[in-house]
């Protein structure tokens, strides 16, 4: 700053080769002609290759039929799908993981981080050992292992551990049972939503009467029955439905009921057990750089141990826990792509499909690019609209 | 106060059950009636998870056996370890040839052990870095030929780099040094391009040739990930201060590619390098698989540096810029002289994190097909006659890449509380 004001008060006097605003224009330019020169060059090759090996380039290919199976998949898909259908199934896969992954990851990590505090010396220990088991060696390791353990440890569908008749473990996968398709489904679908919208009202009329009266109210146990109870109470409205489609072993595998398969497993668990190894260092640094006053004085208002952890440290620790915490959910999003090691077919692996069959490698890349940085952005303004929202307000 | 009465007490032991080994297990494993009953079945756990992995690991383990028929129905086939563990650590390097490989990751872990050393952080560790380098190189390719554009090409750039960084303490001396080395860079680079110079390389060639694709194991992970660090490293320096420079359109670029790096998972980008790159070039020019790995390798960890070094250059006071801009220095003097020093040193223990994390991250490039640790590991697994005991390797795999890791963390922690040492209170 301190040059610019100098360079704009004399300029009558220095030649333009020692203005520092001239100077700076020159160099960018220069700098974005280099860059510009080389993303020509590589792309007037990339068109050269691409005539010579006569690939059509554009995204008409998305149209044309897939022809390949796709193990799990959240909507209607078989091989007469199109690509850009098969596509969309690994997306869903990929949503699916990131955020199982996330919450289950927060849950464990936020568990193992308490742990490490806990008074208890065996248990600080045992999470601290955890965290170091997990944290220094890659998941993908600990994604093979998983796999392999889940894959050659289990019986075959023939000699699956049968529980109640009803759940199935072999190295296939967990089979149970699930309702029949009914049109109550959606209708309890729709009132588990409104209970969700209706526990976030009253939360916020909860905490404007708290702040007018004093008079706690209580929160969790009314939106837990706005949330479990809409949905029950939906379902014995609509004639409580409960057919079942219930696993049967036919011919070598089962058929009915719903599946959890192996690699889905095993990449949520691998994922779940490598991330919440970092989360749990981040919270408890986060409980950590805490002042002990801050405990101290809220337990001499008499403020009970729950409530000095609910009302007056994790308030706080969110503030130093969410930025760290926004990058490891990033993280659990990007490495769900190493579904593609153990076969799982998220996002990567049906465009990596797509790709040795049509290809459009330029085209497919893209497309994962895009996805992931939609992805990515999309998680990193929700978590900057949070931590705006629980940030210090300083006055 | 008025009840003690006045003269000398002895001093009192204080009570055993606070003192001692009991004291330390009664404050610290039953302080509570929880705490107790907390330890008791974490001990019960401990003890019935710890008995039956002994009992597989050790008890009943097989150490010695022909082929892995010989192990089933007992415990761990150690005996797959010990016929693979060559295969695992060198992959296909010719197998009366792993002396090499070996001498090149004990050169490797040596410059790794020596830059860990406070003491060496000045030009000899450049020196010692070059020499190291070389001599691991020329061990596992064999024969190293450098052409001369090359020579010519390093001679411009090194000079020029003097020049710039070099220019306001360099003595007049040294000065001349590094122009006259530009100097004859870039004419020797006309001369090559125009052909008055005809072409030549320097042939080093003491060993047999093994090509790339013939590497595998520790040696390609250790080079992936010291190797992307040390050239992605100047490349994150430069990113970073493009990113807090007030130019508009340099710091456009810089953004653009960092978000754009660090918002896409590292296997799209060895994805890229694998089908993607061979397009970008000229028909005919081809560049080695290892090679692509290694680009991408760089670009990746480029972007988490840069935006590292950007949290040590925003942890400097601004007081810092305005008296370097106060004592008319330019941008170079102030960035080189000092901001970067500054930065740097704050930086030191996350980039080493950050080092751990791309050790880790390596192992990735098994998708695209090389033969990192991971992957040789993986490979062992493929024999028909050892078929059937992931187990034993990939927790053989993991101790490996444990070792190596949690060394690093302990000296990452160690190393950032002595350089905080004299900014604690």
């Amino acid at each position: 700053m301190a040059v610019e004001a100098l360079g704009s008060q004399t300029k009558a006097k220095v030649p333009p080769w020692n203005d520092p605003v001239i100077r700076g224009w020159v160099f960018q330019i220069v700098v974005v002609a280099l860059v510009g020169l080389l993303a020509w060059f590589l792309v007037s090759n990339t068109i050269e290759n691409l005539q010579r090996q006569k690939i059509a380039s554009g995204f008409h290919y998305l149209e044309r039929e897939a022809g390949f199976e796709i193990g799990d998949t959240m909507i209607q898909y078989s091989p007469a799908s199109t690509y850009a259908r098969a596509i969309f199934v690994g997306l869903l896969n990929t949503l699916k993981v990131a955020v199982l992954g996330i919450f289950m990851a927060t849950v464990l990590g936020t568990m193992i981080g308490v742990g490490r505090l806990s008074p208890n010396w065996l248990l600080a220990k045992i999470c601290e050992a955890y965290v170091e088991m997990f944290r220094n060696v890659p998941l993908l390791l600990w994604l093979f292992l998983i796999y392999k353990l889940i894959s050659e440890a289990f019986p075959g569908p023939r000699q699956a551990i049968n529980v109640l008749n009803s759940f199935f473990l072999s190295n296939r996968g967990l089979y149970f049972p699930v309702p029949l398709a009914d049109p109550a489904y959606e209708w309890m679908g729709i009132a588990f939503l409104v209970g969700i919208v209706a526990t976030v009202f009253v939360a916020r009329w909860a905490k404007k009467r708290q702040d007018a009266t004093g008079l706690p109210f209580p929160t969790i146990k009314a939106g837990l029955g706005l949330i479990v109870g809409l949905p029950i109470l939906v379902w014995l409205a609509c004639g409580a439905p409960h057919h079942m489609s219930w696993p049967e072993l036919k011919g070598f595998n089962f058929d009915g009921g719903m599946v959890i398969q192996p690699e889905f497993t095993a990449l949520l668990v691998g994922l779940v057990l490598y991330t919440s190894a970092f989360v749990a260092e981040i919270v408890r640094s986060g409980i950590l750089a805490l002042h002990k006053g801050q405990s101290e004085a809220a337990m001499a208002i008499g403020l009970s141990r729950g409530q000095v952890m609910r009302l007056v440290l994790l308030p706080q620790a969110l503030r130093i826990i969410v930025p760290p915490m926004t990058s490891q959910y990033l993280n659990i999003t990007k490495n769900s792509s190493l579904a593609i090691a153990i076969g799982y077919p998220d996002l990567v692996a049906s465009v990596n499909v797509t790709i040795n069959q049509t290809g459009q490698a330029i085209e497919n890349i893209l497309i994962i690019m895009a996805a992931y940085l939609s992805v990515s952005l999309s998680i990193s303004a929700f978590m900057n609209w949070y931590n705006k929202r629980i940030a210090l307000r300083e006055r | 106060m008025a009840d003690v009465l006045p003269g000398e007490r002895p001093q009192l032991a204080p009570p055993v059950d606070d003192t001692g080994p009991l004291g330390w297990v009664r404050k610290n494993l039953f302080s509570s009636w929880g705490n107790g009953i907390t330890t008791v079945v974490l001990i019960v756990a401990i003890g019935w998870i710890l008995s039956g992995f002994l009992h597989w690991a050790v008890f009943t383990a097989t150490f010695d056996a022909k082929s892995g028929a010989e192990c089933r129905g007992h415990g761990a086939c150690w005996a797959l370890i010990r016929e693979k563990y060559r295969y695992i650590f060198f992959g296909s390097f010719p197998y009366e040839q792993h002396w090499r490989p070996l001498f090149a990751v004990v050169a490797m872990l040596a410059m790794l052990i020596l830059s860990s050393d406070r003491r060496m952080w000045n030009k000899r560790l450049i020196a010692i870095w070059g020499v190291g380098s070389f001599v691991a190189f020329l061990l596992m390719f064999g024969q190293i030929h450098i052409s001369l554009g090359l020579i010519l090409f390093v001679a411009l750039a090194a000079g020029g780099l003097g020049m710039i960084l070099r220019g306001a303490i360099a003595t007049p001396g040294e000065l001349n040094g590094w122009r006259a080395l530009a100097a004859v860079g870039a004419l020797g680079l006309i001369g090559r391009i125009t052909g008055v110079i005809p072409t030549w390389s320097l042939a080093i060639a003491p060993l047999s040739y093994v090509e790339t694709g013939l590497w595998g194991g520790i040696p390609v992970t250790l080079i992936l990930a010291t190797y992307g660090l040390v050239f992605a490293f100047p490349f994150g320096i430069l990113l970073a201060l493009g990113r807090r420079s007030n130019l508009p359109l340099i710091k456009g670029l810089c953004v653009g590619f960092i978000e754009l790096i660090r918002g896409v998972p590292l296997i799209s980008l060895l994805i890229m390098a694998s089908v993607m790159l061979p397009l970008f070039l000229p028909s005919g020019m081809t560049i080695d698989k290892f090679l692509r790995a290694q680009v991408a390798v760089i670009l990746f960890a480029g972007a988490y540096i840069a935006e590292i070094i950007r949290g040590g250059l925003q942890s400097l006071p601004k007081g810092q810029f305005e008296a370097a801009d106060a004592m008319g220095l330019n941008y170079v003097q102030k960035t080189t002289l000092i901001i970067l020093p500054q930065a740097l040193r704050v930086v030191i223990p996350p980039l080493i994190n950050t080092f751990i994390g791309f050790f880790k991250d390596t192992s990735l490039v098994l998708i695209i097909g090389i033969f990192d640790f991971l992957n040789t590991a993986n490979q062992a697994l493929v024999d028909p006659n050892w078929a059937g005991f992931p187990g034993e390797v990939y927790l053989f795999a993991a101790f490996i890449y444990f070792c190596f890791c949690y060394s690093m963390s302990r000296y990452s922690k160690h190393l950032e509380i002595e350089l905080n040492k004299g900014t604690r209170r």
